[in-house]
């Protein structure tokens, strides 16, 4: 064995020669570079710069060799274990990196598959309930409040106090379906109520004045269920009743209204119809919200939604007939009304283009889901 | 009301041709602008061409063929003769016909070649009536008058282009059931003459009364306040009706019958006065108009035999009945091909009378509709006096002079109206020119309330009128023609005395009672695109109720639990309430009957939500869904033990006093909003994942706890019997108070398999329904939310597990647990939820143990914990003492 400056031994010193060193150092590079993945290199960490490393050993040997040769042998030595040093940390860093990389490629899953493993299934809302809630909303915020009703209702709510005088063909407007009188062929007094009107009359004899009211609600008329109706559908009116108002009125209402559920800057149409207890009467039609008339001129786009009509006939409308404010015991010298009702179904289907109304009634859940939670 | 333009124009002077279609286009625009509402707009005639006028020369007759058959030669003009195959036998040699030109063009595109047929060539067809689209009849061909010109064009002939305006008639609008009263709108809006028919060729005096004709008396002027009877003697009854008159029917939608009846329609469509027209020979003594006697009957014209009701209204001869008045008349006193002397009756009768007569036989006529909607009562002896002249002119008669007349004079209706309300009604200022013109047009006679202007300041000259609601005090008003019109700078009423107008309305206007009438007339004849657009003012309101934003808020909670919202029909039957196992007793069996139901099988409304929602459940799953959860929100019907069956018709000229209002409300049944769900299928989804959670009887139960918790209401969760649930698998839902008062919300759980099957449901279907009207009549009544004091000292776990018989609910345990906690002094049980439930060898045959966290805290300290095994032990105490839990593992 080799004892410190004792004596140069050339056979131990061999270890420190320029060949030797140098292929220890590639010796060192190669297993560094061939190392593929981070175990590989701590393997080769400890076979070339480990404590029994041949160049851990060589640089150990310099206190062997006599001191004019210790400086060159140290540079030697030292040199080959830096660049074996350097190899391992560039290895290392490479390696780290790939492994990074192959991690978050492995972990990589399909974003896109589904996962609707909720804890329950798709719920909706009708979009009877929504539209209707939203209908009623656009009022709610011009400070009406909204009335309610019962659907068996008194014949004279329903037709004698809205000024539907008996047996006259008004009356027969409205295809009615009537409650069984206590004995075959005798009358009730009672109907399903045909229209949401009789609210009026309930609001008007309950409220205090002046009164702002919009009733929703389920309607029953003994209509053939076909495409366009129903017989059994839902309405929602207003009824103003204050001192001054006029047709003028009406009108702003109806257009505020308009503009608030189916868009700004739709012109609307008023034309003479007839209903016992708005006098005047008229109907109101808007301007087709999606061709927004264009259809019905020379040229234009047909359009769907309004047949290319240009117009589409939404509502009914009139001021309260005075007759009815007597009836409530309002005095018609000192306050006027107007009145306005349309369909919610018919604005439903206006609105979200659909053709056939038995689709609001069968139930079928893909077209509540359809809607969601808001319309 | 279907009415050719021709017909209109004859009494309305606009120029416009029936080809001129923008013409016709604004014409229909004009109509339904005036409240007429045009619904269809037909070109008719401009489709036909190449038929002309043609003589019959010579018929021979066919045979060996399967039917008759005729081969005439047929002349067109001098010279131009023809040979057409013709299977109609109604003619001879020497008739003119219209005969269709090969090359000839009918009605919907029917092009007329010359062909070989029944072994000859025929060269044409001669036309039937319903051929050239002017009538039904096709028996025979159409036979010509003898003067029809030889070969004209047989189209410009009898002027058969023509466009058809079929009419919505309102029912205010009487009037509008004859070509005098469109016509007459018409030249209002076109601002022409208009030539009233009604004046048209009538006697020197109409009202002239004459023995000779037939004597009339009213019996009952409730029923009729007006009868005139005319005659015409010798007609001859095969007369043809003139071809121009027989299109115009048809145009109208009117089959020709016979001449006496062809002539009373035609007047009827032209006036509006509905006419008879009686055998004279089959009558027997006066006539009377009155109502029925017990155990009268009539065969009307329909050959129906019908049994007359004491309020029915009659036109009688010493035989009875001969007439169901103003709705069809009888068959023993029909004009037939053999009435040479015809008794013409016109009459004003009870609009309401008809009306219920006309329903109550199920029987609606032409007629009866006008009377209906209200005739003027003025016309009878117009419009009976037209009909004898024409009968007689046409038909070779000689008019009675005179007529025999009975009833009173009827006083035309005034009305009392500020002379600026169509101003206030409209906001815009008319100006009183306008108004006092739009009312003249339409017929109205127009004074000034004398003095109203001056000397009433009070303005109380209005209450004059004959309906004087709506009459208001008015400033005088600046004239202001269409040129400075202008919006009301106010919209109010005026507290300075005014202008009142007197007005008269015309007899044909029934409809106009009320100065609101009034004002329409003015607004719709000046048209409603003038009306201003007002914006809306806000008002105070206070926006939704409690209750209106609870119900929205379940329903919400509901959608986002996985409910889907449906809307079922809600109609049901007593098979209903079968096949849901109501017992005989139950209150749900109490329903309202409905007097017409769409269906007879459905003849009642619903009293549970239940039926409605499975049959819904049961067409999602014919459409291939199997996991199906669904909510209704919707009222139920119940009617109230003895509450009055009839509703009373209160009057309608005052407000209803509070006891009628509450008579109203006992008469009806209570109708409180339900909701209801029912679920199938997986609740929870299965998928790649794995299995999905079947719906079961927790689900239903939860469905009922969400809409309870998001009421925040404290209620309790019972087992309990009640169909149509499964009797182990049915839950109370009980709200109850801080003062131990207790209200039932509904029910929840599976529902019994005997129901399941009767509704066809897969196995285990599980449903709830709830008492919207409690639920929210309790939310109502809770105030404000309290919420708790945020105390922040450390919160103290426990764990305890209970062994509890089985049959003991856990909703019991866990009350007992809170109730021994809150009486352990001043720690506070913050909450307490099960966390495991276990049965098994270990707790022993029929125990289950139910194991809890508790958790308390402390206002103002950190729980020692002996005060919190204190606590604990208090809260197992009551446990065991209440339902006689043991502890599980014996710690205590």
């Amino acid at each position: 064995m080799s004892a410190p400056n004792k004596a140069y031994d050339p056979v131990e010193a061999a270890t420190l020669s320029a060949g030797e060193l140098q292929r220890m150092q590639a010796d060192a590079l190669a297993a560094i570079a061939a190392a593929a993945n981070l175990d590989e290199l701590k393997t080769a960490r400890l076979a070339h710069a480990g404590d029994r490393a041949p160049l851990t050993l060589a640089n150990a040997e310099i206190g062997a060799l006599p001191p004019a040769a210790r400086a060159d042998a140290g540079k030697r030595v030292g040199a080959a274990r830096a660049a074996v040093r350097a190899a391992l940390v560039q290895r290392q860093a490479d390696l780290e990196a790939e492994r990074d990389r192959r991690v978050l490629v492995d972990e990589a899953v399909d974003v896109t598959l589904p996962w609707d493993r909720p804890m329950s299934l798709d719920g909706a809302r009708h979009p009877v309930t929504t539209v209707g809630e939203r209908l009623a909303d656009v009022f709610v915020s011009m400070g009406y409040e909204i009335a309610e009703g019962p659907e068996v209702e008194a014949e004279w709510y329903n037709f004698d106090a809205l000024n539907f005088p008996p047996d006259h063909p008004a009356r027969e407007m409205q295809d009615t379906i009537f409650v069984a009188g206590p004995e075959p062929g005798e009358r009730s007094g009672k109907v399903l109520r045909t229209h949401t009107s009789p609210v009026q009359i309930r609001a008007m004899l309950t409220r205090p004045l002046p009164l702002y009211v919009v009733s929703p609600g389920k309607c029953y008329r003994s209509d053939a269920l076909d495409a366009t109706h129903s017989p059994v559908f839902h309405q929602i009116e207003c009824l103003a009743v204050d001192e001054g108002l006029t047709m003028a009125d009406l009108r702003g209402a109806i257009n505020a209204f308009v503009e608030a559920m189916f868009g700004e800057g739709l012109q609307t149409r008023l034309r003479p119809d007839f209903f016992p207890f708005t006098e005047p009467s008229a109907d109101v039609s808007m301007q087709c919200h999606v061709c927004r008339g264009a259809s019905a001129k020379p040229g234009g786009e047909p359009c769907r939604v309004c047949r290319s009509q240009g117009w589409i006939e939404l509502a009914g409308c009139g001021m309260v007939n005075p007759r009815v404010l007597v009836a409530c015991g309002i005095d018609p010298d000192r306050y006027s009304g107007f009145a306005f009702g349309l369909g919610i179904e018919r604005s439903v289907m206006v609105r979200h283009g659909v053709a056939d109304i038995r689709d609001t009634l069968e139930g079928d859940v893909r077209f509540s889901r359809a809607f969601g939670m808001e319309a | 009301m279907r009415l050719p333009l021709s017909w209109l124009l004859e009494y309305a002077a606009i120029d416009v041709a029936p080809d001129d279609a923008a013409g016709v286009a604004d014409l229909s625009r004009r109509l339904t602008a005036c409240g007429l509402e045009v619904e269809s707009v037909e070109p008719v005639g401009h489709d036909i061409s190449g038929v002309v006028v043609a003589e019959v020369l010579d018929v021979a007759e066919l045979t060996g063929f399967s039917k008759p058959i005729r081969y005439c030669q047929v002349s067109i003009a001098d010279g131009q003769q023809r040979h057409v195959i013709c299977g109609a036998r109604n003619f001879t040699a020497g008739d003119r016909v219209a005969l269709a030109l090969p090359g000839a063009v009918l009605p919907g595109g029917f092009e007329i070649g010359a062909r070989k047929t029944y072994g000859r060539v025929s060269e044409g067809m001669i036309c039937s009536a319903r051929e050239l689209a002017i009538g039904e009849d096709h028996a025979g061909i159409m036979v010509l008058p003898a003067d029809a010109p030889l070969g004209a064009d047989f189209v410009t002939y009898a002027g058969l282009r023509d466009v058809v305006f079929d009419i919505n008639v309102t029912p205010d609008k009487g009037f509008a059931l004859s070509v005098r009263g469109v016509a007459r709108e018409l030249a209002i809006s076109y601002q022409v003459p208009f030539t009233d028919p009604a004046d048209v060729g009538l006697p020197a005096d109409v009202a002239a009364t004459s023995p000779e004709v037939h004597p009339v008396s009213i019996e009952d002027t409730t029923a009729c306040d007006r009868i005139v009877l005319r005659e015409v003697r010798g007609i001859d009854p095969a007369t043809p009706t003139p071809l121009a008159m027989k299109i115009r029917l048809a145009r109208a939608g009117q089959r020709p019958v016979s001449l006496a009846v062809d002539v009373t329609n035609y007047l009827m469509l032209e006036l509006g006065q509905p006419l008879h027209a009686f055998d004279r020979a089959r009558l027997h003594g006066p006539i009377v108009v009155r109502r029925a006697q017990p155990g009268e009957k009539l065969e009307t014209l329909d050959h129906v035999v019908r049994t007359l009701d004491p309020e029915d209204i009659l036109i009688t001869d010493e035989s009875g009945p001969i007439s169901l008045a103003g709705t069809m008349g009888g068959v023993a006193t029909e004009v037939s091909d053999s009435s040479h002397d015809v008794v013409i009756e016109a009459a004003h009768f009870s609009a309401r009378g008809i009306a219920r007569m006309s329903r109550r036989h199920k029987l609606g006529s032409e007629a009866s509709a006008r009377f209906e909607r209200g005739v003027d009562p003025q016309l009878p002896p117009r419009a009976s006096a037209r009909a004898t002249t024409m009968l007689a002119a046409l038909g070779g008669g000689t008019v009675v002079p005179g007529c025999s007349l009975a009833g009173e004079e009827i006083e035309p209706v005034r009305i009392a109206m500020a002379a600026d309300y169509p101003d206030q009604v409209a906001g815009l200022v008319y100006g009183l020119e306008t108004v006092q013109k739009r009312l003249r047009e339409v017929g109205c006679a127009v004074a000034h309330m004398p003095g109203s202007a001056a000397d009433r300041p009070d303005g109380a000259g209005a209450g004059n009128g004959a309906v004087a609601v709506g009459v208001e005090v008015a400033v005088p008003i600046p004239d202001a023609g269409p040129a400075d019109r202008r919006t009301r700078p106010d919209h109010g009423r005026h507290d300075r005395p005014g202008l009142t107008l007197l007005v008269t309305a015309p007899s044909w206007r029934p409809d106009l009672t009320d100065p609101a009438d009034l004002a329409e007339e003015v607004i719709r004849l000046e048209g409603y695109q003038d009306i201003p657009v007002r914006a809306v003012r806000a008002v105070g309101g206070r926006g939704l109720t409690r209750r209106q934003r609870l119900r929205r808020t379940l329903s919400r909670a509901l959608a986002a639990d996985g409910y889907v919202e449906v809307i079922c029909s809600p109609f049901t039957s007593a098979g209903d309430f079968d096949r849901l196992q109501l017992p005989a007793g139950d209150q749900r069996r109490q329903a309202v009957r409905l007097a017409n139901p769409l269906s007879d099988d459905e003849p009642l409304m619903r009293t549970t939500l239940l039926p409605g929602i499975f049959r819904t459940l049961a067409r999602n799953l014919g459409r291939g869904f199997s996991d199906v959860s669904l909510y209704e929100f919707g009222m139920v019907f119940r009617p109230k033990s003895g509450a009055p069956p009839v509703a009373p018709i209160l009057p309608v000229d005052r407000a209803p006093t509070e006891q009628e209002v509450a008579r109203l409300g006992a008469a009806l049944p209570d109708q409180p909003l339900h909701v209801a769900a029912v679920l199938t299928g997986n609740a929870e989804p299965a998928g790649y994942w794995g299995a999905g959670r079947p719906a079961g009887w927790q689900d239903a139960i939860e469905a009922a706890r969400l809409v309870l918790r998001t009421s925040r209401l404290t209620f309790s969760v019972r087992a309990d019997r009640h169909e149509p649930w499964h009797p182990g698998r049915c839950a109370a839902i009980v709200i109850g108070n801080e003062q131990g008062q207790e209200w039932l919300a509904g029910h929840a759980g599976e529902l019994h398999p005997r129901v399941i099957a009767a509704f066809d449901l897969p196995a285990r279907t599980s449903a709830m329904e709830l008492d919207l009207s409690v639920i929210t009549t309790a939310a109502d009544a809770a105030g404000p939310v309290q919420p708790p004091a945020l105390w922040s000292y450390p919160l103290a776990v426990q764990d305890v597990a209970l062994v509890v018989p089985r049959a003991v609910p856990a909703a019991d345990v866990e009350r007992a647990l809170a109730a021994g906690a809150a009486a352990a002094g001043d720690v506070r049980l913050e909450s307490l939820s099960l966390f495991d439930v276990y049965t098994g060898g270990q707790v022993g045959e029929g125990f289950k143990s139910l194991a809890y966290t508790l958790r308390f805290r402390a206002p103002d300290r950190t729980l020692t914990a002996e005060e919190v095994r204190g606590a604990r032990d208090a809260a197992v105490a009551e446990a065991a003492r209440q339902t006689g839990a043991v502890q599980r593992g014996g710690s205590s």
